[in-house]
């Protein structure tokens, strides 16, 4: 990132003054330029802002019955409708996102700091560990993740913790990967044979010296974990083994599911705000991905 | 004799795995609260003491944990997945009843989506810019973003009310006879959408995949000399190029497939499949736990044994690739 540390223009006028940009707001930089992920961003600061502010504004509590059922949106001052049992959908969307966007972040840092330890001590100490950690990830790349944790969430009852747990554990494999190559690639580069030659200890050169220069593909991986984790609860809920008591997009989708061709825009609306945020998330991962990988820019 | 030593290799590893899954499954039973004991007694509107303990007796739940560890294995070594008490049925009966619905929906929408993604991404590729790969950008964002049920709930409600060409529930019409040919065409009329939206989430990510291999496969130097020496365009793109670029798409196909299993469960859902996923769903709220024990070790069953002919398959396309 060092390379564009002075520009040739700003040289000739002012021959003593470099332009020296700090890498943070060189990649800021690029990301904001590009639109898409700007826009995804903006979208994604907005669902936030509607979901935590907006209950606090438009106060009707969700689990109570306000209206006659399947009101149509936009009628009796609904904006969304009502649901099957008469309650009113704009509310569950915004007290929903709240538990959603919640499970989505908790569920990823788990996923990602199991995968990161063992993609770091994976790559790091190479060998039998490698091996034998490789062949644990792959184990749980061999198990339906969904039908996997239908099962744990059905075993110790469906709750936010377990639901956020069982999404967690299931889904760190990718991070694993990709903490491992490239813990492989930064261990033999020359500034980590210095830091040993200084006999630094290995917690100290996995976490303090390669880590921190792993990070960009880990950063942008976490990031698509919190959308898939997301869509994840949303099919455990669909599915109804979500805690009942809690509201949550997927868990609005599940219990009107029975009604859909009766009152499609129940399952419709809450699907769709599951798909925008998404695809916010996923727009912003591809711009931090060309912010944080200047080189792999072509694709 | 390269390829039959790596296809005993990735069979031994395979039976390994298969282990490794039935004992984490046994053992995530076992610390669960709750046993069979009281999902009988459940079932017979509760038991006394007594008779909970003779339960427990006759299913060996009295014994040490790894004495019915070792119980287990060697039954399901023998295909044995034990007895569902929720639908008086053998497990491994009920199970490879409801097997093939499942693996008609899975292959189809896999094979579906790594065609068309394939083909997508190929033409994508012959023009970086043009709106074609802007179209692979936006379904790739689309197949991402989009929840498989949410999907699935649009197309009904769209074949429902608009064009009612396909039926959106259930496998077969029970009204149609006839013989075999006529029955098949009608599973295939019911299969449409439900194969339609579980290839859609997986077509997204393959034509992209498609696309960026096409690309870069496309700039190299082989192919550069192929267009030199006048081979026509056609057998360029689809003959030389392609064959190398199918390699990450059939890669991460194979990777993909528990996914495809995952997303299958919720297709099964939404348009009352009658498979496994429906199967797992029942007897996970029944807590029918020997048969949600069963699917498990199927479906990790089928990933492995594709995972397996994925790696077949990689060696026949690029005979360079060596075991591993």
């Amino acid at each position: 990132m060092a390379e564009s540390a002075a520009t040739p223009e700003a040289a000739d006028q002012e021959p003593l003054e470099l332009k020296i940009t700090h890498p943070l707001s060189e990649m800021a930089t690029m990301f904001f330029r590009n639109y898409a992920a700007v826009a995804g961003l903006l979208l994604l600061i907005f669902i936030i802002l509607l979901t935590f502010v907006g209950p606090y504004i438009h106060t009707t509590d969700p689990f109570e019955m306000v209206w006659a059922p399947f009101t149509e949106p936009g009628q009796e001052g609904f904006l969304f409708g009502t649901d099957y049992l008469g309650r009113d959908i704009l509310a569950a969307m915004m007290v929903g996102g709240q538990v959603s966007m919640a499970i989505g972040l908790a569920a990823a840092i788990i996923s990602v700091v199991i995968g990161v330890t063992v993609g770091a001590f994976a790559g790091y100490y190479g060998g039998v560990i490698e091996e034998a950690l490789m062949r644990f990830t792959e184990f749980f790349q061999v198990l339906p993740t969904l039908l996997f944790s239908m099962v744990i969430v059905a075993l110790f009852g469906a709750s936010l913790l377990t639901v956020t747990l069982a999404i967690g554990v299931v889904s760190w494999t990718a991070v694993a990967r990709v903490t491992r190559s490239e813990f492989l690639r930064i261990r033999e580069l020359e500034y980590v044979a210095a830091a040993r030659s200084g006999s630094a200890r290995d917690g100290y050169l996995i976490f303090r010296v390669i880590l921190p220069n792993a990070l960009p593909p880990i950063i942008v991986q976490a990031n698509l974990m919190v959308g898939s984790a997301i869509l994840f609860e949303a099919a455990l809920s669909f599915l109804g083994l979500s805690d009942p008591n809690t509201m949550s997009w997927g868990q609005v989708i599940g219990s009107n599911r029975p009604y859909i061709l009766d009152a499609g825009f129940a399952v419709a609306i809450p699907g769709f705000a599951i798909f925008l945020t998404v695809l916010a998330i996923s727009l912003i991962g591809d711009g931090l991905n060309d912010a944080l990988n200047p080189k792999l820019r072509q694709r | 004799m390269g390829l039959w030593n790596t296809i005993a290799t990735r069979v031994g590893y395979g039976l390994l795995l298969l282990v490794a899954v039935l004992i984490l499954n046994f053992t995530l039973i076992s610390i669960a609260p709750g046993d069979i004991a009281d999902t009988i007694a459940g079932g017979m509107g509760g038991a006394d003491a007594e008779v909970m303990e003779e339960i427990r007796t006759r299913y060996g739940l009295d014994q040490p944990f790894y004495v019915q560890l070792w119980r287990y294995l060697s039954r399901v070594a023998l295909f044995d997945l034990g007895y569902s008490y929720f639908y008086n049925t053998p497990v491994t009966t009920l199970i490879l009843e409801k097997l093939p619905a499942t693996l008609l929906l899975v292959f189809s929408a896999q094979i579906l989506a790594v065609i068309t993604g394939t083909l997508l991404g190929v033409l994508a590729a012959k023009k970086p810019n043009g709106a074609l790969s802007l179209t692979v950008t936006f379904l790739s964002l689309f197949g991402f973003a989009a929840p498989v049920f949410w999907t699935g709930i649009l197309l009904i409600i769209l074949f429902v009310s608009i064009f009612p060409i396909f039926p959106v529930a259930g496998m077969v019409d029970v009204t149609i006879e006839g013989g075999f040919f006529v029955q098949a065409l009608d599973v295939l009329h019911h299969l449409a959408l439900p194969m339609v939206t579980l290839a859609s989430i997986f077509l997204a990510l393959y034509s992209r995949l498609a696309r960026a291999s096409m690309l870069e496969v496309l700039g190299a130097d082989y192919v550069r000399t192929a267009r030199a020496k006048g081979v026509p365009e056609r057998t360029v793109l689809y003959k030389h190029a392609l064959k190398n670029a199918l390699g990450p798409v059939v890669t991460v196909a194979g990777l993909q497939f528990s996914a495809v299993i995952s997303g299958a469960v919720v297709v099964e859902a939404v348009f009352s499949w009658p498979g496994l996923g429906t199967l797992a769903l029942q007897s996970i709220l029944a807590r029918d736990t020997p048969t949600i024990m069963g699917i498990l070790f199927f479906s990790s069953l089928v990933v492995i044994l594709v995972n397996i002919l994925t790696d077949i398959t990689l060696r026949l396309i690029d005979p360079r690739i060596k075991s591993g």
